[in-house]
């Protein structure tokens, strides 16, 4: 390696550096929530839901409760790691949704054009003419409020994200040479679509995924903070803030610890979206 | 641009049909008799027969559409079961609120991100570009309505600076003075998540202008360079904002909801809400719609503003 292209290099490993330590400590900050979340049920926690009246709204710190206690004097600390079982299986849940949901509609439209093409993007485009959010809440509002339904609700209106990328990709891709070679080898519609085409989606999928984990669990969490996802008494972040409002003025550590939750969990998944991004797009890395 | 303007309504057209499909829809995506569920479980046979009779829910479904959208052309939204008032007047009372709300925090959001991004882009890699960067990971990351909260700890129990909620004081309130008081907080937790994004492309466009060959022969004229940024590189910088405070704009008017929640905000996202906890159909029905068209015109008037900024769009 010549001297010049150390150099170079070092310059570029050296700018890089700050980034991948940002990015290691995000997916660190990740491992916890996901083995928390997944350990919960064999760590030494008190029961979430064990209510404790005398020992309500006690403060971070406060004897055999870590980070205090909630209004019905609820453990925190159980309490937030058993809400990020819900929190993280709803924001993981409704993005695989919506992407196996987004992609399939995409690659079927940007395939076979048309009329499956205009369908799809019309229905997009409907989907789209909302803010997401509200689309989101009318859907509850149809179904009825619950987690379940909440997640329904997320899944759908966050599919045309994926339907447009899959699409993109498809109808760059369809007319090159690689796919006229093997429509002329005899290869069928279905074979194409799953050997010659899927693969290229990969990488963007992956990276718009990644990003749009964090996207979710904010949705379902502020579904739940509305009162319209997760009910009373099960754990889950949105409904810890959604609840501890009202005690906000007394005893803020109710309100501000679950909020820090979801903050610090987004942060870390958008981080690790960027530095995917980076990673599996080689213009980034040595741009 | 008449020509522009006729192709972009033509457009719209089934978009606004979609859009009111789909409100209509939400009524029937429930599972059951939707006036069993809007009145409850102790409700008699006469009741809900009145209800279905009244929502004319025993019609076949695309004639329930045809009926509803005959009224809805005439403004007429319907009756919300739990206020028993026309849901339009509510409606619109409501959304005067939230309409304050969502121009002031887009106007922070503008005027606050054009102002970091520019500044950003005048000396990259300076503390204020490096915060501004810390800023919209933060951004995008922060649920606005635990913003909301932390906003409110600060400057209304710690501080006392500000008030925690509502849009007046009970006693005594009613001014101007009050008014922007009670906005102040609402306004910055809408505008906060916005103005990280309008900063960031602000930034990264304005940097890309401020490397072409103009800016070079601006700079060469011997312009001062406050003046190559602002007069020269910023005025084609604004064009590619433009869109996405259009896009914002719609963005906040969604996530008002939840900043109205926060603060009890009397505006139509609090009625929305209040209207799905009470399976007031026909109310949420009318607040969805009246956002969704809002959102729909908006966007269009955006691109239409697009047009007029850069005439290339027009002839693609």
């Amino acid at each position: 390696m010549t001297p010049a292209a150390t150099t170079t290099a070092d310059r570029i490993e050296a700018r890089r550096a700050p980034r991948n330590r940002l990015a290691w400590a995000a997916a660190a900050v990740i491992a916890t929530a996901v083995l928390a979340a997944l350990l919960a049920p064999i760590l030494p926690l008190i029961d979430p839901d064990a209510v404790d009246t005398p020992n309500r709204l006690r403060p971070p710190g406060a004897a055999g409760h870590w980070l205090g206690t909630d209004e019905f004097g609820r453990d925190l600390l159980a309490r937030l790691v058993w809400g990020a079982r819900i929190s993280l299986l709803a924001g993981v849940g409704t993005a695989t949704a919506s992407m196996v949901i987004g992609v399939l509609l995409g690659v079927h439209a940007g395939y076979w054009g048309g009329r499956v093409d205009m369908v799809v993007m019309r229905l997009t485009d409907i989907l789209m003419a909302f803010p997401y959010i509200l689309l989101a809440i009318a859907i509850v509002a149809g179904l009825g409020p619950g987690l379940a339904n909440a997640m329904v609700a997320i899944a759908i209106v966050g599919f045309p994200i994926y339907t447009r990328l899959a699409r993109g990709v498809v109808l760059s891709l369809r007319e090159r040479e690689f796919v006229e070679a093997a429509r002329a080898l005899g290869s069928t519609d279905r074979l194409i679509l799953r050997r010659h085409l899927l693969p290229h989606l990969l990488a963007p999928v992956v990276v718009a995924f990644s990003l749009d984990v964090g996207a979710k669990i904010l949705a379902t969490a502020g579904l739940s903070f509305l009162g319209l996802g997760t009910q009373p008494p099960t754990a889950d972040w949105g409904s810890m803030l959604a609840t501890a409002r009202t005690f906000v003025i007394l005893s803020p550590h109710v309100a501000l610890l679950p909020g820090l939750a979801i903050f610090l969990v987004v942060l870390s998944l958008n981080i690790l979206g960027d530095a995917l991004q980076d990673y599996l797009d080689p213009r980034m890395r040595h741009g | 641009m008449s020509r522009y303007l006729l192709r972009r309504l033509l457009l719209l057209a089934p978009v606004l049909l979609g859009v009111s499909v789909v409100v209509f829809l939400v009524l029937h995506l429930s599972p059951g008799d939707p006036a069993e569920i809007m009145l409850g479980s102790q409700a008699s046979q006469e009741d809900v027969a009145r209800l279905r009779a009244s929502l004319g829910l025993d019609e076949p479904l695309p004639m329930q559409y045809v009926r509803w959208m005959g009224h809805v052309l005439q403004g007429d939204l319907g009756r919300s079961i739990r206020m028993r008032q026309p849901v339009l007047g509510e409606v619109l009372i409501r959304f005067r609120a939230t309409l304050l709300l969502t121009a002031t925090a887009l106007l922070l959001s503008t005027v606050g991100g054009v102002t970091l991004g520019v500044l950003s882009a005048s000396r990259p890699n300076s503390m204020v570009d490096r915060l501004s960067t810390v800023g919209s990971i933060f951004g995008a990351s922060m649920p606005s309505f635990w913003l909301g909260l932390v906003l409110m700890v600060c400057f209304s129990l710690w501080l006392g600076w500000l008030p925690a909620s509502g849009m007046y004081s009970s006693h005594g309130g009613g001014g101007l003075g009050d008014l922007l008081a009670h906005l102040t907080l609402p306004a910055i937790t809408l505008a906060a998540a916005s103005m990280t994004i309008i900063a960031r492309l602000t930034r990264s466009t304005l940097l890309d202008i401020l490397r072409q060959d103009f800016v070079r022969t601006a700079r060469a004229k011997g312009l001062v360079e406050r003046a190559v940024v602002l007069r020269h590189a910023l005025r084609n910088a604004l064009i590619p904002t433009v869109t996405v405070v259009g896009v914002q704009a719609g963005y906040l008017l969604g996530g008002a909801i939840f900043t109205e929640t926060v603060f009890a905000w009397p505006g139509v996202g609090t009625l929305m809400i209040q209207g799905i906890l009470a399976r007031d159909f026909p109310l949420v029905q009318g607040c969805v719609l009246v956002i969704a068209l809002v959102f729909v015109f908006f966007n269009l008037a955006v691109d239409l503003l697009y047009a007029v900024l850069d005439p290339r769009i027009r002839y693609e």
